[in-house]
């Protein structure tokens, strides 16, 4: 009789069902053969590989720790990788309340990362200055740079902030590869006094 | 003998006379307070005499209805020998709230003093380095003195309109 300690009959690990692949964008296709939108295909690229940049200041930062981990797995968006450099990532993550004094900071992480760049404002602090409506905290960080989307919640549970990065990914997935280059977009920069 | 609050109090009327008042006991600290002239030499006396060798604690208070007082600068003093406890206090006007320093006796004063000045505006007479400490340099005004108030009155981005109360 063999010990209890090994098993007999392991399961067998069905590889097809634990691979997940982005659905194709529309197009034509046929034999050997498939055309599409050039802005499609960089947009699915984009969409499913974006680098993170983590700015956690406070508690939600915590929740963002619980994201990344095993249990929520961001990794399962492409962003396996979380950058600590602006310069290699695509999305700021400001999480956390941003004092009057670290708004010139957050700024200079924003102004060091490479088009194309987008935010997400995680958390009431971050969208509104949240309770802190007091003399030393900036209200808002679409005070001082461009947000793309902003996630509601004190802090939000990782499914919020999940949500948030999913509207991003769809966001990303839509751009017009000329969209950074557009007057719309040069004009917001412009209102923050970028450029 | 053993270092009590009456033996101190005795010993600051006996050297300063009138010029100490307002003598009081919370939580067995002895309160006092003196004019703004003497602030150092009162410390100093604690110091040389009395053995207060150690500068806990000095900070702002702002009590906007006391006139020609507005502004009142607390300082806390500890003898680690007795392990006995002071607290002085000195007041000045808000138009004019000039203080003699206290960071050539103590050290750790610098920083206090030039956060006192931060958050009050109390101007530190003597002060090698007096200026923000915790707050944006570009603030204009010092936030904890009570003329201000606690939000700005015309901001709109938080009204009810913005939550969908409006």
């Amino acid at each position: 009789m063999r010990p209890v300690r090994f098993n007999i009959h392991p399961k067998e690990a069905e590889i097809a069902d634990a691979i997940s692949m982005a659905p194709a964008p529309d197009g034509i296709g046929g034999d050997g053969f498939f055309a599409t939108q050039l802005s499609s295909v960089v947009g699915l690229a984009r969409k499913n590989s974006l680098w993170p940049l983590p700015f956690a200041t406070s508690c939600c930062g915590i929740e963002f720790m619980a994201t990344m981990a095993s249990h929520y797995d961001l990794a399962r968006f492409g962003s396996e990788r979380v950058g600590f450099s602006p310069r290699q990532c695509d999305l700021l993550m400001v999480m956390g309340t941003i004092a009057k004094k670290m708004a010139p900071v957050l700024r200079q992480v924003y102004l060091q990362m490479a088009e194309p760049r987008w935010v997400i404002a995680v958390g009431a602090c971050a969208s509104s200055g949240g309770i802190f409506d007091t003399y030393s905290v900036l209200q808002g960080i679409d005070q001082v740079i461009p947000v793309d989307v902003y996630v509601p919640g004190c802090p939000p549970r990782p499914e919020a902030i999940i949500d948030g990065f999913m509207k991003i990914q769809d966001l990303v997935g839509q751009e017009s590869i000329r969209r950074r280059n557009s007057e719309q977009y040069k004009a917001l920069l412009n209102s923050y006094g970028i450029q | 003998m053993a270092l009590t609050n009456i033996f101190i109090q005795e010993k600051l009327v006996e050297k300063f006379g009138d010029q100490v008042s307002t003598f009081a006991t919370d939580t067995d600290i002895l309160s006092f307070e003196t004019l703004a002239a003497n602030n150092l030499k009162v410390i100093q006396f604690l110091y040389d005499e009395l053995g207060f060798t150690f500068l806990t604690d000095l900070c702002g208070v702002n009590y906007p209805d006391q006139k020609d007082a507005e502004i009142v600068v607390v300082y806390h003093l500890h003898n680690f020998i007795e392990n006995i406890r002071v607290r002085l206090s000195i007041a000045v006007p808000v138009e004019k709230p000039d203080v003699f320093t206290a960071s050539k006796l103590f050290e750790s004063a610098n920083w206090m003093e030039r956060e006192t000045y931060d958050f009050f505006g109390v101007n530190f007479i003597g002060h090698s380095n007096l200026k923000r400490i915790l707050n944006v340099d570009e603030m204009d005004y010092f936030p904890l003195r009570k003329e201000f108030p606690l939000e700005d009155q015309t901001r709109i981005d938080k009204d009810d309109e913005m939550f969908g109360r409006g």
